[in-house]
């Protein structure tokens, strides 16, 4: 495999309530390669997005290390942060007293380096990038469909180029239509912009439209974690349940025919 | 990524077929945002700039202005990575449109092409016309009418919903109601006994000082019975009441526009006027005349010690001639003032509650702006109340 750009070594995470324990993650190892766009399936419960923050260092695990572009993953919010790792988070969480533009400037303005204008010009690059009209950049978020909010909060994630991207249930809440636009730009900017992206999703139609690996979890491991046709012929009781049962077999039919196993 | 990256800079070369430009380090916007990488560049690009047009290096082209497209022959290819950022300072440096002499990579090419299509000048500001004061001031006016009316159709449904509660007491809200005493009264006891007692000391030391000029001792039980009871006491309770609650009932109704709950007991069918402003209306005007006697209570007390210690006014002696000095009637007009009161920062509080957007920025000024109209609304009525009430118990 290619260099690692995230890297999780025997990570066990722990959710306490008073006396009771709750062991989410055990001895998980998990990494993923540049250049890959991985998939982190699981059920509910299994820990997905808690491992996406635990990425983001928004969380610390009760053991193990998490490596981040060769770095622990508690250093990566420190200045510039922009610039490594890009967040999708699920509603968006834009800054509602901001316009769009300033949402998407706002992480290159913060650092207050390089001149206004540059900035504003790499922001409306960066909007109409994502597939949204150049008239966009003075809305207010409140005014914005939520298919446009996640194209927004995903220019202000890649406005720094970072080379991590990562994105939780990215086509949540989108109808149909703008889940496959959404897929297609996600996919158009992964080969323009050489991304690494990790999403958590359970839309089976956007695993198999963008991943090149997915890894799966449970037992609360990652159980399997390669190429998408390995994945579907690998034995296991959750596998067979969510990628063969019948809505697994409805979004199979967008697998390159090659890939699909007999 | 794992290495970092070395700066990006511009080698310039004088060979015999011209200048040469060439371009080294990572243009990305990790080197480029890094100040000393930064500011090196930006120097050396200022300098280009002058070196290949001397004529304005004098000082009359801003400082911004571009290297000029004949400058030399532009290099890209050693460059160690290149990204959106570092190719749209590129395309500002080359003023917007290709140099005549340019080498590079075929995706570096894609890239300053999706800069080139997409750089395009934000649409200007709207100019403001001759006519603009006239409309704001229009939209100030129409904003305060909206305001008042909202308010009386506020009040309004609170006496048809209170009228509803009457015929059908079994279907109030009464644990609502119940929560709301507790955390608007209870809670409020500590905060206003504290500050009311401070007040009640402070006023006292100072008449004190006054008071001895003229050998009055034995007044201070007036001044301080009078003032404490009919003014200072209900009107400083609704003032901590007005910060403290009324902020809060913006606040809850606020969130619950933001998180879609108005909404959705709007769809429930669920009459937010009997459910919510209704509960909080009634608790205020309950709490309110409690809390000021409690207020009241507090600054009469700390009043009677202050005029102990500074006077030698003994409290057995305060007591003793407070009844003479304070008619019953001035508790009682101080309790019905405590009760409007209570209404007001409710009904304003629940008022700009439901006015709020769902976005921060609205909150956090719709509760600001209850707050201020609760306590300048609560002087006004006091004021009022003086005037209306100017023979009662004097």
């Amino acid at each position: 495999m290619a260099e690692a750009l995230v890297d999780i070594r025997q990570l066990w995470t722990v959710f306490q309530h008073g006396e009771q324990k709750t062991v989410v993650h055990q001895d998980l190892n998990l990494s993923v390669g540049r250049g890959d766009i991985m998939s982190l399936v699981g059920g509910s419960g299994t820990g997905k997005t808690v491992l996406l923050r635990q990425m983001l260092g928004l969380e610390t695990p009760a053991q193990g290390t998490i490596t981040v572009l060769g770095k622990p993953a508690a250093e990566l919010g420190k200045r510039g942060a922009a610039s490594r790792v890009g967040m999708l988070f699920q509603q968006g969480a834009l800054f509602s007293a901001f316009t769009v533009l300033e949402n998407i400037a706002f992480p290159l303005r913060e650092l207050g380096i390089l001149p206004a204008a540059l900035i504003r010009e790499a922001a409306m690059v960066k909007l109409q990038m994502v597939g949204l009209p150049p008239e966009a950049a003075q809305k207010m978020p409140s005014d914005l469909s939520g298919g446009m909010v996640k194209r927004v909060a995903l220019a202000r994630a890649l406005i720094m180029d970072p080379p991590l991207l990562l994105l939780d249930e990215p086509t949540a809440g989108l109808d149909p239509e703008s889940a496959d636009s959404f897929c297609a730009l996600l996919r158009t900017l992964h080969q323009g912009m050489c991304l690494t992206v990790v999403m958590v999703t359970h839309d089976l139609d956007t695993i198999f439209e963008l991943s090149t690996r997915i890894a799966v979890l449970a037992e609360k491991k990652v159980i399997i974690n390669d190429t998408p046709a390995k994945v579907l012929a690998f034995e296991h009781p959750f596998v067979h349940e969510f990628f063969l049962g019948e809505r697994g077999q409805r979004a199979m039919t967008l697998l390159a025919p090659a890939a699909r196993p007999l | 990524m794992l290495t970092e990256d070395s700066p990006p800079r511009i080698e310039i070369l004088d060979t015999p077929q011209g200048r040469v430009l060439r371009l080294l380090g990572a243009w990305t916007a990790a080197s480029l945002t890094a100040k000393p990488s930064w500011e090196a560049l930006s120097a050396q690009l200022s300098e280009l700039h002058a070196q290949a047009s001397p004529a304005s290096a004098s000082g009359q082209a801003p400082a911004s202005a571009s290297v000029p497209a004949n400058a030399g022959q532009w290099h890209l290819t050693d460059i160690e990575k290149l990204d959106y950022l570092g190719a749209q300072l590129l395309w500002r440096e080359w003023n917007h449109c290709w140099p005549d002499a340019l080498q590079l990579l075929p995706e570096q090419r894609l890239m300053l092409e999706t800069v080139e299509k997409f750089t395009r000048q934000l649409p200007a500001p709207q100019r403001s016309s001759w006519n603009e004061p006239l409309l704001v001031l229009g939209s100030r006016l129409l904003h305060l009418i909206g305001h008042a009316t909202g308010l009386v159709r506020l009040l309004g449904q609170l006496l048809l919903d209170i009228a509803r509660l009457l015929r059908h007491p079994q279907q109030g809200p009464w644990r609502d109601l119940s929560g709301h005493l507790y955390h608007f009264g209870a809670t409020a006891l500590h905060i206003t006994a504290l500050v009311g007692f401070l007040i009640g000391v402070v006023l006292a030391y100072l008449i004190s000082q006054q008071l001895r000029q003229f050998g009055a001792d034995a007044f201070i039980v007036n001044i301080l019975g009078i003032s404490l009871i009919r003014e200072l006491g209900p009107v400083l309770a609704a003032i901590l009441i007005a910060g403290r609650s009324g902020s809060a009932i913006t606040a809850q109704i606020g969130v619950m526009r933001v998180t879609e709950e108005l909404d959705a007991m709007r769809v429930m069918g669920i009459p937010r006027g009997f459910r919510l402003v209704m509960p909080r209306a009634l608790a205020l005007a309950l709490v309110m005349p409690l809390i000021s006697v409690w207020t009241t209570l507090a600054a009469l007390l700390g009043g009677m010690l202050a005029a102990n210690v500074a006077m030698d006014v003994t409290p057995s002696f305060f007591i003793h001639a407070l009844p003479a000095a304070v008619k019953v009637s001035n508790l009682a007009l101080a309790t019905a003032k405590s009760v409007v009161f209570g209404l007001l920062i409710a009904l304003i509080g629940c008022h700009y509650g439901l006015r709020i957007k769902p976005n921060t920025e609205s909150l956090g000024q719709g509760t600001t702006a209850s707050v201020v109209t609760s306590i300048t609304v609560v002087i006004l009525v006091d004021a009022l109340f003086a005037v209306l009430f100017k023979n009662i118990g004097i």
